[in-house]
């Protein structure tokens, strides 16, 4: 249903151009749950914006490949007809529930506009239909909470009004970009049981922009671990956390704290060094100077993303010619 | 609501109280009215005449008493120098600068604002560039040079536009546009970069993800969170140039209050610049009320603090 190849996204900085996504290829199916994983900045939100058509642009723009959605290329189609896919086929939540919703606009406002816009309904009805999202999306009392601004309502409840904006016109797909990391603990679990829930009652497929390992076990049926723009390994989820192969991934999965392990049998590993700016990235894998495993030709070579297993490819010199 | 607007009515007269104490003893700080009203050969014996009966020889405090006391009746004392009720002078000058102050606000917002609006949408372009540009000279240029220029151009030599005074429309274009235009560039670049602040907002990308046209996203969600800082502003300014405008009523020769209160300082007449202090600090009070009733339109939260 998606399906993004090679596609590439610069930035034009001050000093010079950048690739925040740098070659990615993708696709994601009717009704399933992708998960894309990687630190901050590695370009896992350029990659969402983009599929939405809400870069900046300038100083962002699409440097090559293609954004394919229900066999429409995205990326040649005229502005008009991809504004009228968002928030009607492709629905979008954000990281900040705080500040993604207006704050002079009410909250039945905000989400009568996407029906009005979208199905062309009158007030009354999208005010009815909106009444009824906000139910789905379990905000108790929904005929009270439509007229209130979102300063009196909770991070949480701010993200289910979120989750009903991005969900009311029923999308084949929703991209979420981190949509539980700005919560409490609790209030992320629902929200995610949310998700769940509302996905398999509406069929969307999901994109799950994360960088928690945890989130991606528990909602993805498939994940991308990208690294500065580039996707060093992708698998189904069960493979992925069962066999991780790409040196990055291994590193990410040994951050994760366990809850039975203790002092003197597993302490947590660290990746060495820091993510290199996208300013000074090295030629051949970006990973290569953080890289226990590093080679010769990973610092030369950019490795391929090469499939090892059916559902499983990774981009590492290493894993494939080590 | 009602209570919140009786509330600050209420505020209005501590106001009105605080500042003709201060204009009292402030404008008595500045010399003897009496000199100037008797030719300069007088008498001592009749300099102290006059004085007597103005009352000017009292204490302060009793003459404030008698000024105050007569101010909660209505009487704000006659001018020295006009032989009129003060009161009178300034209400009949009132409606003109008003009127000034009016059309020079209304072109400088509903040109400015348009202006900044796409000069933030299209940053960095050359109609950004040019408007600001021209913002720029429209605030660096002095009132009375712009109005002389524009009375040399218009009156002078095309006689379009009469040259002075109040009656017609004709007689507005001039001075609210020479008084207007330095609000214009003003509130240009207030415009430009409130709406550069609020485009770069979550809110906005929302709206834009929800699928709204992009005439709506910055029309609607954005225009209105950048009404607040630009009402603040304009309603300031609209009080200042009430009393404010007495460079342009000179230019122009328009019978505002501003060129009433300088003549009234310059001939030491107590009770007229007292008088016009006070209407001028009940106006610029009720300003600011409308101003923030305004704001309780445009952003709820102040409401709901102000309910609390």
């Amino acid at each position: 249903m998606l399906s993004i190849t090679d596609l590439v996204i610069g930035f034009h900085t001050p000093r010079g151009t950048i690739h925040a996504v740098d070659g990615v290829s993708l696709s994601l199916d009717e009704g399933e749950v992708l998960g894309v994983v990687g630190e901050s900045g590695c370009g896992k939100s350029v990659l969402a914006l983009s599929v939405l058509g809400l870069l900046p642009q300038p100083p962002a723009f699409v440097a090559g490949g293609k954004i394919l959605f229900r066999d429409q290329d995205l990326l040649k189609l005229p502005g008009d007809a991809w504004r009228r896919l968002r928030g009607n086929a492709i629905g979008m939540i954000f990281q900040e529930p705080m500040t993604a919703l207006n704050p002079v606009f009410t909250v039945g406002n905000q989400l009568m506009e996407v029906f009005r816009v979208h199905r062309n309904l009158g007030r009354a009805e999208a005010l009815r239909e909106s009444v009824e999202m906000l139910a789905k999306v379990g905000v108790p009392a929904p005929e009270r909470r439509v007229k209130e601004y979102p300063y009196q309502l909770s991070g949480g409840m701010r993200q289910r009004v979120m989750i009903a904006m991005a969900l009311a016109c029923n999308p084949d797909l929703l991209l979420a970009d981190e949509p539980t990391t700005a919560l409490d603990v609790s209030i992320q679990a629902q929200i995610l049981e949310l998700m769940i829930a509302l996905k398999e009652d509406m069929g969307t497929a999901i994109m799950l922009i994360t960088h928690d390992l945890g989130v991606v076990a528990e909602m993805t049926q498939r994940v991308a671990v990208m690294y500065t723009g580039r996707i060093m390994e992708e698998a189904s989820t069960v493979t992925l956390f069962d066999n991780p192969l790409h040196p990055y991934t291994l590193g990410l999965m040994g951050a994760i704290p366990r809850a039975d392990a203790t002092f003197e049998t597993e302490a947590l590993t660290e990746i060495q060094g820091v993510v290199p700016g996208l300013g000074n990235l090295p030629p051949g894998c970006h990973f290569a100077p953080r890289c226990p495993r590093v080679m010769d030709v990973c610092r030369t070579e950019v490795p391929p993303l090469v499939a090892v297993a059916p559902d499983h490819r990774v981009a590492c010199w290493a894993v494939t010619h080590g | 609501m009602g209570r919140y607007i009786l509330k600050r009515l209420w505020h209005t007269v501590y106001v009105a109280v605080g500042i003709s104490i201060i204009s009292f003893f402030f404008i008595h700080l500045s010399g003897d009215p009496v000199m100037l009203m008797l030719p300069p050969d007088a008498s001592h014996a009749e300099v102290e005449a006059l004085r007597e009966q103005l009352g000017f020889n009292d204490p302060l405090p009793v003459q404030y008493w008698r000024f105050a006391s007569h101010a909660v009746r209505g009487d704000l004392g006659t001018s020295l120098y006009h032989r009129v009720p003060a009161i009178d002078l300034i209400f009949e000058r009132l409606p003109a600068s008003l009127e000034l102050a009016g059309a020079a606000m209304l072109i400088a917002l509903v040109v400015s604002i348009p202006l900044g609006i796409v000069s933030a949408v299209k940053r960095g372009s050359f109609w950004d560039v040019s408007s600001m540009l021209g913002a720029l000279f429209g605030l660096s240029m002095p009132h009375f040079w712009l109005g002389i220029m524009m009375i040399l151009l218009f009156s002078v030599h095309l006689g379009w536009l009469p040259t002075s005074g109040r009656g017609t429309l004709a007689h507005l274009i001039m001075p609210s546009l020479a008084l207007g235009l330095s609000l214009m560039a003003m509130f240009a670049r207030l415009t430009r970069s409130v709406m550069l602040e609020v485009l770069s907002q979550d809110y906005v990308r929302t709206a834009r993800a929800k699928g709204l046209r992009e005439q709506w996203v910055i029309g609607k969600h954005a225009l209105k969170n950048a009404l607040i800082p630009l009402v603040t502003v304009a309603g300031m300014q609209f009080g200042f140039l009430i009393g404010g405008t007495v460079i342009i009523e000179t230019v122009f020769a328009w019978p505002g209050v501003g060129r009433l209160v300088v003549q009234a300082i310059f001939s030491r007449d107590y009770p007229l610049v007292q008088a016009a202090v006070l209407v001028l600090a009940v106006l610029f009070v009720l300003i600011n009320l409308i101003t923030d009733l305004v704001y309780l339109y445009l952003d709820p939260q102040i409401s709901y603090l102000e309910a609390k």
